[in-house]
């Protein structure tokens, strides 16, 4: 079985930038870490392949050519191969334009059974590029996974919906993309990392990919930033230090009435 | 597996033709969810700034109260019905709406940013090759152009961005749930109803539903809920954290909780708050015992009121808060208790 783990990697803390005329985020490869709930499935990956030894995971990532630190951090956790796709002509792409990249991608590497993700990436948090990719890869898509049971020709999902969970059967090829229930996060080995050093893995250029440059970056994003602007956060906060009576609570419960709240 | 088809967005789309504004409504067990009755508050004011028709599409088996809909705003209701509908299921939902936004080429599509429309609506904007914007939580139709402007919280919330889908149709866009109030009932509006029966390949599927199980630790599910008591690490223990839930159930309230309560094992991760978890933007949300780390404060920092109790008087929770008290939570929260409490016996 050949899963395909998509690591996206993201700012590590929370000083990410905006291009202040375009709009798009500028990421610029300091301190970045793999989308925790990437981990998460690459975790998952790593469990089936546990059972099931005859299990391949290959990391995929689009970014940066420092991404490729996500894809060697991938195999030094267990993945056993990586590919990164990279090239200027994808920056700037939204998520239809990166989903057609990254589903391009995935098909220069193979046949696969089952690709899995987060269901949200922690920087531009859209939640939509996995099921965009699903859709050009002609797969379905399973969504908000937080546990997965591998049958012989395909897999049962449980979904973490509103209110309750949804247990739905499909067949491979699929796409999982999944949240934090789905099993813990691992950590490097020793083997690991010898191998993600001795380990080449190739990049993706649109050279080899062969779009129409029409169709990349923000040429090929259908959506376009218009303005960015910093939201109004900063409330008139009335402070009280509670003491032994009531009344900071009486004051609370006043608050919460003429807010209309109560 | 099927072929993968370039094809540009540069693609001339005829615009013009593109008419009118499609909510995507949702239905639980046949029964419409709320969620739908605020597309239908964004819908209606979208619909009467453009001077088009606002439609509601539903899938599923049977409907209660189809009439509802259109009392509470639409003009008409596309109810695409078919067994298979009864449940989500990717393919056949995604292959339907599809469907009907060829046939009826509506300029405007907005549906709720819950799991159903973070995960079909992706599908359908890819393949109706249009773009689409996640997680509004405002959407507004300018002056000049006559465009969508979709506007998100990006990178935890620290800053909004305004985004156009300017070359092509649908504008799609989901909006984050409780960002608008459901739209009153007006018993005077008419409308249609218009039965789709898409029985054949658009109903086709390699998936298979077997079950929903409830959650009842969710009976308030926070996503929806108008009021949260959310709990961090300063509730100290699982023992400590049950005030949260004490308070929450005596408010009819949502429980949330932070990273750290979750990882504690105090709570679980559908009530996970932040970054990682749910972002949540209800009337009301009491946090307390949390510091205020930037991952929570992303995820729930929307909220109409936030009430927070701390014994730090530097803790961040208080920097967005509307109202802070400056206290031991476990002195604080039971004298909240059992002020509620008798409030409640009056009324």
């Amino acid at each position: 079985m050949k899963i395909i783990v998509l690591v996206k990697q993201v700012p590590g803390t929370d000083s990410v930038k905006l291009d202040p005329v375009t709009g798009v985020m500028v990421r610029t490869g300091k301190d970045t870490i793999i989308n925790p709930l990437d981990e998460n499935a690459l975790a998952e990956a790593i469990r089936i392949k546990n059972t099931y030894p005859d299990v391949k995971i290959t990391a995929v990532s689009m970014g940066p050519i420092s991404a490729m630190k996500a894809i060697k951090e991938a195999i030094a956790m267990g993945a056993d191969d990586g590919v990164l796709v990279s090239g200027r002509e994808f920056a700037g792409s939204d998520t239809i334009a990166t989903a057609k990249v990254i589903a391009a991608a995935i098909k220069k590497t193979g046949d696969f059974d089952m690709i899995l993700c987060g269901e949200r990436a922690t920087d531009g948090e859209t939640g939509q590029t996995a099921a965009m990719i699903a859709h050009y890869l002609g797969v379905p898509a399973q969504t908000y996974v937080s546990a997965l049971e591998v049958l012989e020709d395909g897999v049962i999902v449980k979904r973490t919906v509103e209110s309750g969970f949804e247990r739905v059967q499909v067949t491979f090829p699929v796409l999982v993309s999944v949240n934090k229930d789905i099993s813990d996060t691992g950590f490097p080995t020793l083997d690991g990392k010898l191998k993600a050093k001795k380990v080449d893995v190739p990049m993706l250029g649109n050279a080899e990919l062969g779009f129409d440059k029409s169709e990349l970056g923000l040429t090929g994003s259908p959506t376009r930033v218009v303005k960015i602007f910093s939201p109004k956060l900063s409330r008139d906060t009335i402070m009280v230090k509670a003491n032994a009576t009531m009344q900071p609570i009486d004051e609370l419960l006043s608050f919460l009435v003429q807010k209309d709240v109560l | 597996m099927s072929m993968y088809v370039n094809c540009s967005i540069a693609e001339a789309k005829n615009l013009s033709e593109f008419k009118g504004v499609f909510i995507l409504g949702e239905q639980r067990d046949g029964k419409i969810q709320a969620v739908t009755f605020e597309l239908l508050t964004w819908g209606r004011g979208i619909a009467d700034d453009l001077g088009c028709e606002l439609a509601c599409v539903l899938l599923g088996d049977e409907i209660e109260n189809l009439d509802e809909v259109i009392l509470r705003g639409a003009d008409k209701v596309f109810f695409i019905q078919d067994p298979i509908f009864k449940n989500f299921l990717t393919q056949p939902y995604s292959n339907a709406i599809t469907r009907l936004v060829n046939e009826e080429k509506p300029e405007v599509i907005i549906a709720g940013a819950t799991t159903t429309g973070r995960t079909v609506m992706p599908l359908v904007a890819a393949k109706t090759n249009t773009g689409l914007t996640a997680d509004c939580t405002e959407l507004t139709i300018d002056p000049d152009t006559k465009l969508l402007l979709q506007t998100r919280p990006a990178i935890g919330g620290n800053i909004m961005a305004t985004i156009k889908t300017p070359d092509t149709r649908p504008q799609m866009a989901t909006v984050r749930p409780r960002s608008a109030k459901q739209s009153p009932v007006d018993t005077s509006r008419t409308g249609q109803i218009i039965v789709k029966n898409y029985a054949g390949a658009t109903t086709m599927t390699v998936e298979k539903f077997l079950e929903f199980i409830i959650d009842t630790t969710q009976a308030v599910s926070i996503e929806e809920a108008d009021v949260i008591i959310a709990g961090g690490k300063g509730m100290k223990n699982a023992a400590g954290f049950k005030l949260v839930e004490e308070l929450a159930d005596l408010m009819g309230a949502a429980v949330g909780a932070t990273r750290d309560a979750v990882e504690l094992g105090w709570s679980t991760y559908p009530h996970q708050i932040g970054l990682s978890g749910k972002t949540v933007s209800p009337k009301l949300i009491i946090a307390m015992g949390i510091a205020g780390k930037i991952q929570f404060l992303a995820g729930m920092q929307t909220s109409d009121v936030i009430v927070a109790i701390n014994k730090d008087p530097e803790a961040q929770i208080f920097k967005v808060a509307d109202f802070g008290i400056v206290g031991d939570v476990f002195e604080v929260v039971p004298m909240l208790i059992e002020t509620v409490k008798k409030m409640k016996a009056k009324a």
